[in-house]
């Protein structure tokens, strides 16, 4: 495949500046796969930790866009605490998140990215605290809407009602925060 | 001792028993709890993935208040600590910080488990456990975020932390020695990827029983939660009754104390651990 082979040969070197500049520099990786070896989640992965750094300093950007392993990643910063080469792997994970979110590419995961997107607007809703009833409540509606599953849904909604029945969920969020004016300054860095 | 509290927006909805543990043994330690004054979400996951600036700026804003009240501050959830402790590194960075704040930074931020198990603390303890939890096999799950990555929570042993085991002998308890106690749960993607809970957290029961242990010992609500809401669901998929009640840390030491709430926030769990108290003598 000639294309790939030119990729491979003439590498991006841009997405490794980019991530640099954005103090993420992943150059020293020497391909060791410690990360990994010690990551609890490479079951669910598509692309292993270390495969993820060696693509992004080839600067094969769309690989990793679209990619499972930068979603199901679950920041436990195992990876990032064991680098020898001190290359925070847990935040380039974080920062192809962020890309993938701001070229508004289409994610392989879309019940993560969706929760993420409805976690920050439950903290808008909740005027500066999370409401969990809004949160829980959204992405079920959004899970259920993309695969009706009467299981599931039936196994959750009991759930609820147990955590419920114990005052672990409540159906009015908590009292919003005073501090508004700050609270909504900051809540404009939430693009959408 | 009075400090600032972060409890963060979970101690107000599914951990609410561990906020009333805390507020329940924290004043049988002298310890004296005042909220940050109009506290906001710290972002939690969702924002340090996909928007940096707001991850950043939300905790900024606590850290900031905490500042001008002028105490050390607690923080009872492993990511609230761990998103404290970011903004903290970013604000105190001596080439400047993208919020353009100025944070002299005189004040310390705590895992609530460090600050209680201080020595004086457990000193102080020991003497006052009124009912030593003879013989209640435990292992303790400190999970990932209070712990790492170190260049952030600044801890020293966040591969194998020991503070909650000493905590549990302290109280009479038997800490077990097992491989898993800061191992993932799965966190945040408890309701997107329930599936990946399932296996990350079968794998922790298993382990906890080859440990020889009757429950968990936790200092995270996310912990809590994916061990205790999951565990009914968890046997169903496995095939297998597991019963490993999920203590906070905090009811744990009421329960040594003997402080007479401690049942009513045990209620609040799933996996209902009275039959195994009882079994034990200890309630």
């Amino acid at each position: 495949m000639p294309e790939t082979r030119d990729k491979l040969l003439y590498p991006a070197f841009s997405l490794a500046e980019r991530l640099a500049t954005d103090k993420l520099p992943a150059s020293a990786c020497y391909q060791c796969r410690k990360c990994s070896c010690g990551c609890p989640l490479t079951f669910a992965m598509d692309l292993l930790p270390h495969q993820v750094i060696q693509l992004a300093l080839l600067g094969q950007e769309e690989k990793v866009l679209a990619s499972n392993t930068i979603w199901v990643c679950s920041s436990c910063e195992t990876c990032t605490t064991r680098c020898p080469n001190g290359i925070d792997i847990a935040g380039v994970m974080d920062w192809f998140k962020e890309q993938a979110v701001q070229q508004k590419k289409a994610v392989p995961q879309p019940e993560v990215a969706a929760f993420h997107r409805f976690f920050l607007e439950s903290i808008r809703a909740g005027k500066g605290r999370v409401s969990e009833m809004n949160l829980v409540g959204r992405f079920t509606f959004f899970k259920m809407r993309r695969k009706f599953a009467v299981r599931e849904l039936r196994e959750n909604m009991k759930l609820g009602w147990e955590l419920m029945k114990r005052g672990r969920m409540r159906l009015l969020g908590s009292h919003a925060p005073e501090g508004q004016t700050e609270i909504q300054e900051i809540l404009k860095l939430m693009k959408s | 001792m009075k400090v600032s509290y972060y409890p963060g927006c979970s101690l107000e909805n599914t951990a609410i028993d561990y906020a009333a543990s805390i507020a329940g043994v924290t004043p049988l330690l002298d310890v004296e709890l005042e909220e940050i004054k109009d506290w906001n979400c710290c972002g939690a996951t969702a924002a340090h993935s996909i928007n940096q600036e707001l991850a950043l700026a939300l905790p900024a804003r606590n850290l900031m208040t905490a500042e001008k009240m002028g105490r050390d501050v607690v923080a009872p959830c492993a990511l609230c600590f761990n998103r404290l402790k970011v903004a903290e590194k970013s604000l105190k960075n001596p080439a400047g910080n993208p919020l353009g704040l100025s944070y002299p930074g005189t004040i310390k931020i705590w895992d609530l488990l460090d600050y209680l198990t201080q020595e004086d603390y457990l000193h102080n303890l020991s003497q006052k456990a009124k009912r030593p939890l003879t013989d209640l096999q435990a292992v303790s799950y400190y999970g990932c975020l209070v712990a790492r990555p170190p260049a952030v929570t600044d801890k020293t042993d966040c591969e194998n932390p020991q503070n909650m085991e000493r905590l549990l002998e302290v109280l009479g308890a038997t800490p077990l020695d097992w491989s898993f106690k800061t191992d993932c749960c799965g966190a945040g993607l408890a309701l997107a990827r329930p599936d990946i809970i399932d296996t990350l957290t079968q794998r922790l029961y298993e382990r906890a029983l080859a440990a020889g242990a009757e429950c968990f010992v936790v200092s995270c609500q996310m912990c809590q939660a994916n061990l205790d809401l999951t565990q009914e669901r968890i046997s169903r998929k496995f095939g297998k009754s597991y019963y490993l009640p999920v203590f906070y840390f905090t009811e744990i030491i009421g329960l040594a104390l003997g402080h007479p709430q401690a049942k009513e926030w045990l209620a609040k769990h799933l996996v209902n651990p009275l039959p195994l108290l009882q079994k034990k003598g200890l309630i």
